[in-house]
């Protein structure tokens, strides 16, 4: 999937430190207004960081289970599949 | 479509996707992966209604995001992350200086409209199109786009213009410094 290709980023530890040491290195940015560019990757890094971290858990068991239990085809008893047609409303 | 074994796989692999989403809008790890229960559950009994060559994750997303918004009208956020419940989710425990910086994040993402905060989160994080994005939310792509661009100068307004002194060197910076410089 598209949306797997997310993995490739780094822990948010690592993205924070990045986002934080930036900031430092900068001089200060005082007190603008409006959304400068560099603000705007900051956001983005914080955004992602966030998200991918849950990404990368990846798919708990909980959720398998639940696609493969309903994987296997069963008989639906509000249908009234008994298999025998009088039951079943058929005569 | 009949749910084939490949739509399966698919739907398998959208829920990392899903549950970073469904995290992200309601601040709960565990009210979340309900939610991301309740998705499938609804897309397995619809699968009939999906597209085959249409776009499953922004099938998913809608569901997703059409329950969440449901269920909110319900019960509106009444559990905040106050005891980091969302911190606990995390496999990667980010050091101190690391986790604060996160929490202000976190709080300021929940300070947003939630019109703003899911147009925010599609684009800039799940990486929808605007397009896709519009077609989740059920609104217009211009609609989409301005509510990105508000989302993203109220975050900026909350963490960096008025608190640019909190950029100084700090634990963190320090630290990676002075891993780096012996």
């Amino acid at each position: 999937m598209k949306l797997q290709g997310l993995n490739s980023r780094g822990s948010v530890e690592q993205v924070m430190k990045e986002v934080k040491a930036q900031a430092g290195r900068n001089a200060t940015p005082g007190k603008q207004s409006g959304l400068t560019a560099e603000i705007q990757s900051r956001i983005g890094h914080q955004l992602r960081a966030m998200y991918d971290d849950v990404v990368r858990q990846g798919v708990p068991d909980r959720f398998v289970e639940l696609i493969r239990k309903l994987d296997v085809p069963k008989p639906d008893p509000q249908l009234g599949a008994t298999g025998d047609p009088e039951k079943d409303g058929g005569s | 479509m009949p749910l084939t074994d490949s739509l399966r796989d698919d739907i398998l692999a959208s829920v990392p996707s899903l549950r970073a989403f469904a995290i992200s809008l309601s601040g709960n790890g565990d009210r979340a992966d309900d939610l991301v229960q309740e998705t499938l559950l609804r897309a397995l009994a619809n699968i009939d209604s999906f597209q085959p060559g249409s776009n499953l994750p922004a099938w998913l997303f809608t569901i997703l995001r059409n329950l969440f918004r449901s269920d909110y009208r319900k019960r509106r956020r009444e559990v905040e992350d106050a005891d980091g419940s969302y911190a606990k989710t995390l496999k990667t425990q980010p050091s101190q200086g690391a986790h604060l910086e996160f929490e202000e994040f976190r709080a300021a993402l929940d300070k947003l409209p939630q019109d703003q905060r899911e147009a925010l989160i599609l684009v800039g994080a799940s990486g929808f199109s605007y397009e896709d994005a519009a077609a989740i939310c059920g609104c217009a792509v211009g609609t989409i786009k301005s509510r990105v661009n508000r989302a993203r100068s109220k975050l900026s307004a909350l963490l960096y213009v008025d608190g640019a002194e909190d950029f100084g060197p700090d634990e963190t910076v320090r630290a990676v410094i002075g891993g780096n410089g012996g």
